[in-house]
Parts: C-alpha cells; sequence; structure tokens
C-alpha cells in the first residue's frame, strides 16, 4: 500500500471512528441504558446527562492515560531499580547523578539554557515586533525571521554548524577572523561561551515565534491609549516600554514560559553540534548517553527533568488562561 | 489669549479629500460644538488640533503660534476620547499623574496637581484602583482628570458622553457644564452626535457637513436663523419639514404660495423683487406647526399616524406631491389631542417661524 493511500484511510478511520463512537456511545446511553420512558423517564434523562461528559471524554482521557501518565509512572519506578533492571535500589540512581560532576555540568549549562535562550528569543522578537510594525517591507521580514521555525533543530544544527566551521572558505566567523588577520578558531570548542553559540541556535530558531505572537499582541493594544501617550509627551522609548509593553505583559509571560518548556526538552542541538563534548552536555543529551546502557540512571534524569518542567508548566498554563479570559 | 485659529485648512488621505477651506477662529473661554453626520470629519478636525493628523494645508495657530508642526504634547491641548484610553496597567493616580511624570514634574507637584483634580471630580477613593475596577462614568471622570491635571489652555473632547448610559450621560453633561464654569479660561472643544449636548453646552456650535463648515453660531441663532436647508433639518428634532412653495410677495416680509388653493402665508423672512414668482422651499419645524380652519393655510393633508406622548402630540403626514425634500411632515402639537387619525387638518406656521430658503440658502444669509 502506498504511504499517502496509508494516510488517507488513517485519516478516515480516525475522523469517522470518532464520530461514530460518539454517535453510537449516545445512543446507546439514550435508547438502551437510560431510556427517556417508563416509569422513571425523568430519573434516566437526569443520570444520562450526568453521564454523557464521561461518555464522551472516555477516548481523550485513555489515551492521554496510555501514552502520557503510563510512561511516567512507569520512568519514575524504572529510575528507582538499578542498570539491568531486576534489582531495586530505591533513590541510588539519584545519589548516583548528584555526585557526578557531569551531571553537575549538565545541570548548570541547562539552567544558563534556561536564563538566556527564552530572555534573549522573546526580547530579540519583542523589539523585531515593534521595528517591523509600521514597515511597508515589514512582513517581508518578518517572514524572513519566522522561517527557521519550520526547520527542524538537527536541520538548523547542520546550517549552523557551516556557519561555525573552522575553514574560512565556509564559516562566516572564521571568514570574519581571517579577513582581519586572526587565525581560524572553532567556536564550539571555546569553554563556556560555546554553550552561547549553541544556546543562539535556538534563538534563531524562536524569535520567529515570540515576534509573531508579539507582534499580534501588539497589535491588540488599543490605539487610543498610544494616542494618549503622545499627548500626554511620552518619547518612543517611552511608550514602548511604559504604555506598549505593560499592556501586553501577559502574552510576554507567556511566550517566556512557553520558550522555557521548550528549552527543557532541547536535545537534538547540542547532540548535532558537540555531542555534548567540550562542556556542553545539558539534561536532555546527558539523559541520552545513558540511555539503552544504564535506563535506571536515564530514567532518573528524565523525571528530574519533569520535575524542573513541571512548575513551569503550570504558570505558563494559568498565565496563557488568564489571557483568555 | 488662546485664541485658536483655522486658516484654509485642508485635509485628504492621499487623494481623498476629507475636508477643506476649514476657516474658524475661536477664542479663549470658548464652548465649541462640532456637529454633523458620522463621517463628515468632526474627529479629523479634532485630531489635526490635536497633532495626531497632519494638516495637510493651511495653518493652526495657538496664540498666534502656528503649531502645524509642533508636537501634540507641546501644543497646549489635552484630549478626552470617546472610549476614555486610560493606561489600564496604571492606577487612578499613575493615570493622572503620567503627563506630568514625563515632564519630569517634581513629587510635591504632582500630588498637588492630581489632588486638586480628583477633588473636583469626586475622584478622591478611587486613586489607588485600576481602570477596570471603575464604572464607565468614574472611567470617564479619570479622562477628564488627566487631562485637567495638565492644564492645557485647550480641551478637546471627542464623544465624551457617548460611551455612557442615558441618565449617566445627563450628569456627566451637567458636570461637564459645571466643570467648564470653574475654568473661564479655558478653551474647550467638544464633538457630538447629541443634539442635547450640542445646545446645551455650546457657546457655538460648528456645523460640519459636505467637507466643510455648512454654519457656525450660538445654538439659538442655528436653529432660527439657519444659513441653508441641510443645517435647518439637522439641528433640531424631529427635522424641520420643508414645503415646495412660491414667492407672491417681497419686501421685508415675505408673502409664500405653497399649494394651489393653500391661500397664502407670510413669512418674515425678507426677498428682493427679483424673488417675485421664484420657486422656494419653506420649512416649519414640526414644533412651529400650527392647526389652523383659515383658507390660507401652509399644509393639508390627512393624519396617518398620531404619537401621543402626553406632553406633545406628534402627527405624521405622508407628503401629497412629489419633489419635497421631505416624505413625512410632521406636526408637533402641544398637549393631547384624541381622535386625530384618518382626520384632514390644515397646518400653517407663525410668521416669524417661517423660513424661506432659495436654492438650498436661507434668504436671510444672502
Ligand atoms: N486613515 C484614513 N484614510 C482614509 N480616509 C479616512 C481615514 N480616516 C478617516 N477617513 C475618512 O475621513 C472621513 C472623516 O472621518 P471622521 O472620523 O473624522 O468622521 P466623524 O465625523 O468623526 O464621524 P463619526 O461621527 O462617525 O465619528 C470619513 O469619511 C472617513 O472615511
Ligand atoms: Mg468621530
Amino acid at each position: 500500500m502506498s504511504p499517502l493511500l496509508q494516510g488517507i484511510i488513517t485519516i478516515l478511520v480516525g475522523v469517522f471512528g470518532c464520530v461514530g463512537y460518539f454517535y453510537a456511545a449516545n445512543l446507546v446511553l439514550d435508547k438502551v441504558i437510560f431510556p427517556a420512558r417508563g416509569p422513571h423517564a425523568g430519573r434516566n434523562i437526569n443520570r444520562a446527562t450526568a453521564v454523557r461528559p464521561w461518555l464522551f471524554l472516555f477516548p481523550a482521557i485513555a489515551i492521554l492515560g496510555i501514552y502520557l501518565v503510563y510512561p511516567v509512572v512507569g520512568s519514575f519506578v524504572r529510575s528507582l531499580y538499578n542498570r539491568a533492571g531486576d534489582e531495586f535500589i530505591g533513590a541510588g540512581n539519584y545519589a548516583t547523578l548528584s555526585g557526578d560532576p557531569g551531571f553537575q555540568t549538565a545541570l548548570f549549562n541547562n539552567a544558563l539554557w534556561v536564563l538566556f535562550v527564552p530572555a534573549a528569543a522573546t526580547f530579540i522578537g519583542l523589539v523585531v515586533a515593534q521595528l517591523t510594525d509600521r514597515l511597508s517591507w515589514g512582513n517581508i521580514a518578518k517572514s524572513l525571521i519566522f522561517m527557521p521555525m519550520a526547520i527542524s533543530f538537527v536541520g538548523a544544527s547542520l546550517i549552523w554548524k557551516f556557519v561555525y566551521a573552522g575553514d574560512p572558505d565556509i564559516g562566516i566567523i572564521n571568514a570574519v577572523r581571517d579577513v582581519i588577520g586572526l587565525s581560524p578558531v572553532d567556536p564550539v570548542q571555546i569553554p563556556f561561551w560555546n554553550n552561547f553559540f549553541l544556546m543562539f541556535i535556538l534563538v534563531w530558531i524562536q524569535t520567529g515565534f515570540a515576534m509573531v505572537i508579539l507582534s499580534a499582541a501588539l497589535r491588540g493594544i488599543p490605539e487610543e491609549t498610544i494616542e494618549a501617550a503622545i499627548i500626554d509627551g511620552a518619547n518612543p522609548f517611552q511608550l514602548f516600554f511604559k504604555i506598549k509593553v505593560p499592556q501586553i505583559m501577559g502574552t510576554i509571560v507567556v511566550v517566556w514560559t512557553t520558550i522555557t518548556i521548550l528549552v527543557l526538552k532541547v536535545f537534538d542541538i547540542v547532540y548535532t553540534m558537540t555531542g555534548g563534548n567540550f562542556g556542553t552536555d545539558i539534561l536532555p543529551s546527558y539523559m541520552m548517553s545513558f540511555m539503552f546502557r544504564d535506563d535506571g540512571r536515564a530514567t532518573a534524569v528524565a523525571v528530574v527533568i519533569m520535575v524542573v518542567v513541571l512548575p513551569v508548566m503550570v504558570w505558563n498554563i494559568r498565565q496563557a488562561q488568564k489571557e483568555m479570559r | 489669549m488662546a485664541d485658536l485659529i483655522l486658516k484654509d485648512v485642508v485635509k485628504s488621505y492621499g487623494d481623498v479629500n476629507v475636508l477643506k477651506d476649514i476657516n474658524l477662529d475661536i477664542e479663549t473661554g470658548e464652548l465649541i460644538v462640532f456637529v454633523g453626520p458620522s463621517g463628515c470629519g468632526k474627529s479629523t478636525l479634532l485630531r489635526m488640533i490635536a497633532g495626531l493628523e497632519k494638516i495637510t494645508d493651511g495653518t493652526l495657530s495657538i496664540d498666534g503660534q502656528v503649531m502645524n508642526d509642533v508636537p501634540p504634547a507641546q501644543r497646549g491641548i489635552a484630549m478626552v476620547f470617546q472610549t476614555y484610553a486610560l493606561y489600564p496597567h496604571m492606577t487612578v493616580r499613575d493615570n493622572m499623574a503620567f503627563a506630568l511624570n514625563i515632564a519630569g514634574k517634581s513629587k510635591d507637584e504632582i500630588n498637588a496637581a492630581v489632588g486638586g483634580a480628583a477633588e473636583k471630580l469626586q475622584l478622591g477613593p478611587y486613586l489607588d484602583r485600576l481602570p477596570k475596577e471603575l464604572s464607565g462614568g468614574q472611567r470617564q471622570r479619570v479622562a477628564i482628570g488627566r487631562a485637567i491635571v495638565r492644564d492645557p489652555k485647550v480641551y478637546l473632547f471627542d464623544e465624551p458622553l457617548s460611551n455612557l448610559d442615558a441618565a449617566l450621560r445627563v450628569a456627566t453633561r451637567i458636570e461637564i457644564a459645571q466643570l467648564k464654569e470653574q475654568m473661564p479660561d479655558s478653551t474647550m472643544i467638544y464633538v457630538t452626535h447629541d443634539q442635547v449636548e450640542a445646545m446645551t453646552l455650546a457657546s457655538r456650535i460648528v456645523v460640519l457637513a459636505n467637507r466643510g463648515i455648512a454654519q457656525v453660531g450660538s445654538p439659538l441663532e442655528l436653529y432660527e436663523r439657519p444659513r441653508n436647508t441641510f443645517v435647518a433639518q439637522f439641528i433640531g428634532s424631529p427635522a424641520m419639514n420643508l414645503l415646495g412653495g412660491k414667492i407672491v410677495g417681497t419686501g421685508d416680509i415675505t408673502t409664500l404660495e405653497l399649494a394651489d388653493g393653500a391661500g397664502q402665508i407670510t413669512s418674515n423672512y425678507p426677498s428682493r423683487s427679483e424673488d417675485m414668482g421664484a420657486e422656494v422651499q419653506v420649512g416649519i419645524r414640526p414644533e412651529d406647526m400650527i392647526a389652523t380652519e383659515d383658507d390660507n393655510y401652509a399644509f393639508a393633508g390627512k393624519v396617518d399616524i398620531t404619537e401621543a406622548l402626553g406632553e406633545v402630540t406628534q402627527l405624521y403626514f405622508s407628503a401629497p406631491r412629489p419633489g419635497e425634500d421631505t416624505d413625512t411632515v410632521i406636526a408637533k402639537l402641544h398637549g393631547i389631542h384624541r381622535g386625530l387619525r384618518g382626520q384632514h387638518v390644515k397646518m400653517t406656521g407663525a410668521p416669524d417661524k417661517v423660513h424661506v430658503f432659495r436654492d438650498g440658502i436661507s434668504l436671510h444669509h444672502r
């Protein structure tokens, strides 16, 4: 069977399967289990109404349970066992982790990523959104900045491997150094700063996302408040930082936390660029280095990542809900 | 003296001309009201004075200083918007203090100014609230307070009351009138759709229409001696009835014949001898229509609909002849009149209430 046909069949089965499930389940509920006739008609209607939401939610809850909750619980349980998975060692994996300098480096680097990438992407996105707003070619600029969003992390990393390449005929950094007479360097091997060279790739990808969301938010600001501020004597900077930014603070926070969560999951960039070498490991890439070799440790790292992400996630959802109200 | 002068002002958006030949002198302490049909350029004119829109041609001067290229903040104006335009993230106090903060005024100065404005507008208890925690009327007062704090020479209001409900609108209108009395030296320019606001607040009304100024004058001038048929029908509600007619006698008093066999009525409008026999439009306001038994009358017709409002009874006639400006003739009689529906009634007007327009222009203003 051709993949195209397969895809179409999957879509059809999925869509009509859903419709069929809702229709059939509803029918069974109303006609068979709680029929709206006989001596208990009124009571039956009430019961059917109480059951209906659960009936309709069941597929979603079941699928989420199987593919999200079970793995979380399973990973946690696995992290309490040894390398081979046959001996319960309690917090043993976590103890080993906390003593491992590699884990500490990964944790520290991850903290850097979490601080720098969302801040840089949000800030640049905000500034670009504001600057391109009034330009006639602003939309072209926006499309260009948004485009990296469509590139996979691995693809983006490959592009940046060229940018950072040591050969002055390929890498732009070394090309510039060459022109001013400096010898070539490998940016991803410069201790500490190499982290930022990697982070910049993600900033490059995520700025487009921040820009699009913030640009829409900026346009949503009532024009009159801006005109009132102009009459009140605000200069463009004051207008931006005292009138516009505070009014879209909620959106800024949502963008910021969304990128933060993404940052905590990124592994491809580090894996592709350095494989975690030269002191650039972050938690997900550190986890990968144990996967299939010591699943106990790998799952322990996974649990740590989840614990770190959870509060940000909760806050993010809260903010997003507040925005919608 | 904060005289505000508009001279030959033109506004175009690209090739589209919106306003032209705007000439207007506004004296210190006046309260000028701009009225006109929707889309006639009231807001545009106000925003040009504010500096939010570029003036395409002509000059705007305030206190003798040409303001065309002066930034809004330095024109000595303050503006109150229809949608209040409060800064949603700032408290009432910060909203009012914003302009002074920007101008780098001292804390004491700011507190004094904000306190004074808050007292004038009874906003004291709300100073630490956010705009969203206020009612519509309170928000509009904050917007006015924000203007007062800056102590501008000219206040600009763009339909400040149209987002309020009817009762609040009346109350706030009276507050604005009182505010104006407290500040006799400040000039106000006020845009509105509401006839009552215009009539009660204005020292002079500017009627805008067809990209220009149709007439400028005190409210009663516009009501009693409208320059043209547009102003005649725009000011007053229901609109003035316009009936076709012919001049049959000229002089200080004009004699008119409105329909064959309707006899003759007179108007206090003067006419020239060359007007003899001219086709004219004769205007009588609904409230000036008088029922008559006389053989000389302005209009006769069958009453289609009556509306008894207690205080007045409104009679609706369908206009019998084609070529008239009004489809429906309306008469507003004082008190209660029962059983008029379906009746054939003759109506006329007192000579000083009969307006005569030739080619759309009042005989008075030629
Ligand atoms: N940016 C613009 N580009 C082109 N035409 C415009 C622009 N802004 C306003 N206009 C036109 O200028 C005219 C005057 O608009 P304006 O808002 O001043 O009307 P207005 O008298 O305030 O109407 P309303 O009573 O409905 O508020 C309108 O016909 C409008 O279509
Ligand atoms: Mg307007």
